[in-house]
């Protein structure tokens, strides 16, 4: 991208708002998203993500899924951390999510649309961007 | 398949010995029974938190959040609310008795005792992709500061704010940055201090790996509003993952134009460079971090003059850390009133801090100032480990103090943990239980700042040196009442003779537990005993012939052979050749090794 | 101006002068140990602090400026125990061999515990064992000794940007060395001693070797020397210090006397090697300047710190650098050629001292091949001001109540030119009174050059002989060399005329006067009195131009043939070489 003109941006902000409303992103409507601090990583983010992956693939929800990154969640004794947001299902936040538990993750929640048992954390506080 | 409602019963320790797990059982029950088990979906979750309003029952999508839940309320929670789509008001959180209407979820205080600010994006964006950042209102307080704001503005929204810096001290941040701002001079500089080095703390690198933008922002407004076209971040070698995060964002800031050449159009020019430390804790002092940033060896320089009137190469330079460039672009954004409304009288805004030690919910938190301690480690932290008895909470790393359950309800702000002879520090938060020897805590600190004394002046090098060997001493059960006095004595003159902070503050752990904790130093030194068990050579462990049934499990375990004993009869340990490891009392199913 | 109040007594000083300062004016006297007023504060020790009234810390007083009302208190129970606590804590990790240290009696650590009574230790000794560095043959590191107060690296970096010093290790373990812990004799260190003219204790001194010189004095027998010392200029202002006189007091003839009586068979005076000195390099600067044979500027090299520095940072300098040998070698190299001959002295039984106000000096004399250029070693042995101070007290002499004596002939008697060599711009000055005749054939009306003479870091001059003008540029304290050469060799690659035709180079701040073999606690203020004390003897000469001495003639005439001829190629001149920083 060439660097921009003030306009520029905030047309950018606009659109990339927007985005987030609509809750979907690059034409996909599931949002896997993967806590990948170091603390998520130490814990084994990046086999979980792997895993998601993978699953996604099996389970040939690759077109709808898209599977991010992001920084702690702040649940450190969690970790790894997942959160997914897809229509129909409330946005949750799971914990402990090892490869194994991700591997379900992709089958209950994604495909099967059930929560699953014990991982479901929170993030309790409000977010004043949203506000 | 598809559920209409998912009832949430939370399934913290807290709540679990609260019969949450009954809760569960006469839910799935009741919604099988009343029909609608395909509508509805029971699960069971990890700890919520708020413990103390536990049972806690929440249902998705109406978010309607039920407090101290009996479980004779499942029948109603599922006939109402599954049933009939409504919620069962008598169970809904009420900020007290006597409020009629119940609270919308995001009103709920748990649910405000946590407040963003600092960590707003982390965890909800990608921190490599800066659309996602510029989406949420990301550079906006940028284009505020270029195109609408005067550089006095700037300052002025920063005084109103009330933000103070979150590196340890809390100097008024507006303060800093009008001492640069006034003086005239050819260049200045803006540095970010992300050498985060306390035992325990990690905020600063969960912030940059998790919202690297909004630390660069803050440093391009500051640039715009003192004069400085140049920024270093100096952080530790040790954070790759922050290091390659904020190499990346650097990067997608110059290529959107919102660092480098005439930003924006508006015809200022700003740029980062990032410098690596090599670990020292000493260049997380300003003027020492400044030194290494110049390449030389990095120990402190007298003050005055302030970084802010001659700092990097003699130029007046602001500084602040990671934590408070963070709150930059929220200021700008809603404004120094909106900020200023959070927090204490005279400590504005939130407080990150990370929690650990014998905590069931460790973490980052990031909590309003004037938030009690009580509040962090029972609600947000869910409470002790192990339901152990709590002993203390270490603030401030090696500089801070420990604090006892005695101030648990003191709020917290930079005056307040002053006050109790700890200090704020950057933000770790380490918490005790009963199994924890505060000496040997204090010990340890100490021993750390041995290591990490720049070795400058006198009474921080020779200070940590002498205070650790007395207090080894006193784990060693060597010491004497008059090595208290002499801890106190070393502790003073260091306070008081010391160049820098490290050395000012490398006696609190020390003196705040002498303190408080003074009858823990005196068992040590007259009765030569550790009732933690942390001080190795004042434990003794033994083996109780009632609980021993001769498995001979201790005796595989033990590296030094020192405990033997017939099969099937009661095992003895020689204490003249035990070294204290603890293998046996840990390898025991019986209870049978004692700790003494 | 700034008003503020010390103990309650009001003070009125320049803005941004210091608390410690401020406090000396109304004659309040805070202890200090990292602190000198030499050098930029360093804030190591933490015994300077003071209270300021609403101010919660204790402040340095060495880099606090005093600001506008502020209130001070320099004394209470407080800050005294505090000092206290620190003198306490630094003496647990400091050697308790007092007695047998070099600085015992002249160490400031010792003079701050005497001050504060101290009578016990409470904390526990905590001595690291760490071995002795004398690699450099004129400076001793005994790093155990150091209390880190970081004078000698200041020193060493900032004053004299030699970079030979460094501080290694943190915490306790920091300790003074060369950058990678090498030897401080393969280090770039240049030995001019300024380290352990700053050293507050005994951390850092000059090699001793009174010891040598006493047995060589006291040999008896066959295996006896004829031994013969020359003291150079400097010495003659300083050494009464040590014996409680006030600085720049002149004891040329106390010392002649004190020589002798230590026994010394003959005691001949630098300065007339200086003159010598002056005879020969003049006439290479009119050389180069009038004739245009060699390269200008001419440089000089009479210092061999500077030598050295030289030969390791500026090589390329070496083609402007004076082949005259400096007053030192020239003395030794006339001692065991002319006075040999003369006295009728085997020189292979001459035992040569010299008495420098130098360490460097000590390495000078065995620098290089031309310093045999007797056939024997010209000068055996050099102390330092500060070990001819310790001979006398060892010898029972009572130095001040002396009657004046005279040095032997005729390598003793000097003129005004030769005595300022002590002082920066002496050189230059003495140089210039001989040149100018050289040049132009007449004598000088008034020889008294000041425009190179003070405590100024570079001075600059422009000197009419007679319608030609001379540029030329003094610069003293090795740290304020670079600025000079650099802009020669700024004019030498952009093809420029040289900004200046003849430099004086002293590696030290004040010139020799304070050399690093001086006696301790040398400041500005002691630097201009020992000064005042060269110029004075320079006045009181009947002859205050070299080429007038009398003896410098006889000498030519006798032995030495013409200046810069072949003989005193063969004896006075030298070359230099191009030097690694790091032997190894």
């Amino acid at each position: 991208m060439a660097k921009m003109t003030l306009d520029q941006l905030r047309k950018l902000r606009e659109e990339k708002k927007q985005d987030l409303t609509r809750r979907e992103v690059e034409g996909k409507e599931i949002q896997v998203i993967v806590g990948m601090g170091t603390c998520g990583i130490a814990a084994g983010a990046k086999q979980t993500f792997d895993e998601i992956v993978k699953a996604v693939e099996e389970y040939g929800l690759g077109k709808d899924v898209i599977i991010r990154q992001t920084g702690c969640m702040g649940l450190c004794y969690v970790e790894p951390t997942v959160e997914v947001v897809m229509p129909g299902m409330p946005t949750v936040i799971y914990g402990k999510m090892t490869a194994d538990a991700a591997k379900e993750l992709v089958r209950k929640h994604l495909v099967e649309k059930t929560l699953l048992e014990n991982h479901i954390f929170d993030r309790p506080a409000v977010d004043i961007v949203k506000k | 398949m598809a559920y209409k409602n998912f009832i949430l019963v939370c399934g913290g320790t807290g709540c679990e010995s609260s019969r949450a797990d009954e809760i569960y059982q006469n839910l799935v029950r009741e919604a099988e029974a009343q029909g609608v088990k395909n509508d509805v979906q029971v699960v069971k979750t990890g700890c919520f938190g708020f413990c103390e309003k536990g049972p806690i029952v929440k249902v998705l999508p109406s978010e309607s959040f039920y407090v101290e839940v009996k479980p004779e309320d499942a029948k109603e929670i599922i006939a109402e609310q599954v049933v009939k789509g409504r919620e069962v008001k008598r169970l809904l959180y009420k900020k007290d008795a006597k409020a009629a209407e119940n609270v919308k979820v995001e009103d709920i205080e748990f649910y405000q005792k946590q407040f963003r600010i600092v960590l707003r994006n982390c965890g909800v964006i990608n921190p490599e992709n800066i659309d996602e950042y510029i989406a949420r209102d990301g550079y906006a307080a940028l284009e505020k500061v270029l195109f609408q704001m005067k550089p006095e503005d700037v300052i002025n929204e920063l005084k109103i704010s009330g933000l103070r810096g979150r590196g340890g001290a809390g100097f008024p941040t507006w303060r800093k940055w009008e001492f640069s701002r006034v003086p005239q001079a050819d260049q200045k500089y803006v540095v970010c201090n992300a050498d985060e080095g306390d035992p325990g703390a990690y905020m600063d690198r969960s912030t940059i790996e998790g919202d690297p933008h909004s630390v660069i922002e803050a440093m391009t407004i500051c640039g715009k509003t003192i004069g400085a076209t140049k920024g270093y971040v100096y952080i530790r070698a040790e954070y790759p993952l922050a290091i390659d995060r904020l190499k990346i964002a650097i990067q997608q800031a110059h290529d959107y134009g919102l660092l480098g050449k005439n930003i924006l159009g508006s015809g200022f020019d700003f740029d980062l460079e990032i410098r690596l430390g090599a670990g020292a804790f000493v260049c997380g002092e300003e003027t020492a971090l400044l030194q290494s940033v110049e390449g030389k060896r990095g120990m402190p320089i007298p003050r005055p003059p302030f970084p802010a009137v001659k700092g990097l190469w003699g130029k007046p330079t602001v500084i602040n850390n990671v934590e408070t460039w963070a709150n930059i672009p929220v200021i700008i954004n809603k404004g120094g009133a909106w900020f200023a409304k959070i927090g204490t009288e005279t400590s504005k805004g939130t407080k990150v801090f990370a929690l650990t030690g014998k905590i069931n919910n460790s973490g980052l938190v990031e909590v309003p100032m004037g938030t009690t301690l009580r509040e962090i480690i029972f609600d947000i932290g869910g409470g002790i480990k192990g339901g152990k008895k709590f002993k203390g909470a270490q603030t401030g790393g090696p500089s801070g103090g420990i604090i006892t359950a005695d101030y648990l309800d003191t709020p917290i702000d930079y005056e307040s943990l002053t006050a109790l002879g700890s200090m704020m520090g950057s933000g770790g938060l380490i918490v005790m239980d009963e199994d924890d020897c505060v000496v040997n805590i204090s010990k340890f600190y100490m021993e750390f700042c041995v290591d990490e004394s720049c070795g400058k002046c006198a009474p921080c090098r020779v200070g940590t040196n002498q205070m650790h060997a007395i207090l080894e001493k006193i784990t060693d059960g060597k010491g004497t009442r008059e090595d208290l006095d002499k801890l106190k004595k070393i502790g003073m003159a260091m306070k008081k003779a010391a160049l820098c902070g490290l050395g000012q503050t490398a006696p609190n752990p020390t003196l705040s537990t002498l303190k408080y904790f003074e009858k823990d130093y005196l068992e040590h030194i007259d009765e030569r005993k550790c009732v933690a068990g942390k001080c190795k050579k004042l434990v003794v462990f033994e083996i109780d012939p009632a609980k021993c049934i001769g498995c001979g499990l201790c005796a595989r375990r033990c590296p030094v052979n020192c405990i033997t004993g017939e099969k099937k009869q009661a095992h003895v340990i020689d204490k003249m050749k035990c070294i204290k490891c603890g293998e046996c009392y840990n390898a025991c199913k019986f209870g049978a090794i004692v700790k003494k | 101006m700034v008003n503020a109040k010390i103990n309650g007594i009001p003070v009125q000083v320049a803005e941004g002068t210091t608390i410690l300062d401020a406090a000396k004016k109304v004659d309040v006297k805070i202890p200090t140990l990292c602190y000198s007023p030499d050098l930029s504060p360093w804030a190591a020790c933490g015994i300077c602090v003071v209270k300021v009234e609403k101010n919660p810390k204790m402040l340095r007083a060495c880099c606090t400026p005093i600001e506008e009302g502020m209130s001070v208190i320099t004394h209470d129970p407080e800050i005294v125990a505090t000092r206290k606590t620190v003198i306490e804590l630094i003496l647990s990790t400091h050697p308790d061999d007092c007695l047998q240290c070099p600085r015992n009696q002249d160490c400031e650590l010792q003079r701050l515990a005497a001050d504060f009574g101290i009578r016990e230790q409470p904390f526990d000794k905590r001595l690291r064992n760490l071995p002795v560095d004398d690699s450099s043959g004129s400076l001793i590191v005994n790093a155990e000794k150091c209390v880190r107060c970081g004078r000698c690296v200041t020193v060493c970096q900032q004053m004299q940007n030699v970079w030979a010093i460094e501080f290694l290790g943190r915490g306790e373990k920091m300790r003074i060395a060369p950058a990678a812990d090498v030897k401080l004799g393969d280090s770039p260190c240049i030995r001019c001693g300024q380290c352990s003219a700053h050293c507050p204790v005994g951390a850092i001194y000059e090699n001793d070797q009174t010891r040598e010189v006493w047995d060589n004095l006291m040999k008896e027998g066959p295996e006896a020397k004829k031994c013969v010392v020359q003291i150079a200029p400097a010495v003659r202002v300083a050494l009464g210090e040590a014996f409680g006189l006030p600085p720049g007091t002149n004891l040329t003839k106390k010392i002649y006397a004190a020589l002798r009586r230590l026994g010394f068979d003959a005691i001949f005076d630098t300065n007339f090697a200086a003159d010598l000195t002056i005879m020969e390099e003049g006439t290479e600067f009119v050389k180069r300047f009038a004739k245009g044979e060699g390269q200008l500027p001419l440089i000089t090299s009479c210092c061999p710190a500077w030598v050295d520095y030289m030969q390791k940072y500026y090589p390329d300098m070496i083609p402007n650098f004076s082949t005259a040998k400096s007053p030192q070698q020239m003395m030794g190299a006339m001692i065991k050629t002319y006075w040999a001959g003369k006295a009728g002295v085997d020189p292979a039984n001459i035992y040569s001292v010299s008495v420098m106000p130098c360490t460097a000096k000590k390495y000078e004399n065995g620098r290089d091949k031309s310093m045999w250029s007797s056939g024997h070693k010209d000068v055996d042995v050099t102390l330092t001001t500060r070990e001819l101070a310790r001979m006398i007290k060892q010898a029972g002499i009572d130095l001040l109540n002396l009657p004046d004596e005279e040095a032997d002939s005729p390598l003793g008697p000097y003129t005004g030119a030769g005595t300022i060599f002590g002082a920066t711009g002496g050189v230059m000055e003495a140089a210039l009174r001989t040149a100018y005749t050289l040049v132009t054939g007449e004598e000088l009306k008034d020889v008294n050059f000041t425009g190179v003479r003070g405590i100024s870091g570079i001075k600059e001059a422009r000197v009419n002989i007679k319608g030609t003008e001379v540029r030329v540029a003094v610069a003293h304290q090795m740290g304020n060399i670079a600025q000079v050469l650099e802009e020669v060799r700024k004019a030498r690659a952009e093809g420029k005329e040289t900004p200046w035709h003849f430099i004086e180079v002293m590696a030290c701040r004040g010139g020799c006067i304070g050399g690093g073999g001086q006696p301790y606690g040398c400041t500005d203020e002691v630097r201009k009195q020992r000064m005042r004390g060269i110029y004075d003897d320079d006045e009181r000469q009947t002859y205050r131009c070299s080429h007038h001495n009398p003896l410098i003639k006889q000498v030519y005439q006798e032995f030495l043939g013409e200046p810069c001829g072949h003989k005193s190629h063969e004896l006075l001149h030298t070359h230099y070489e191009e030097k690694p920083l790091y032997l190894k």
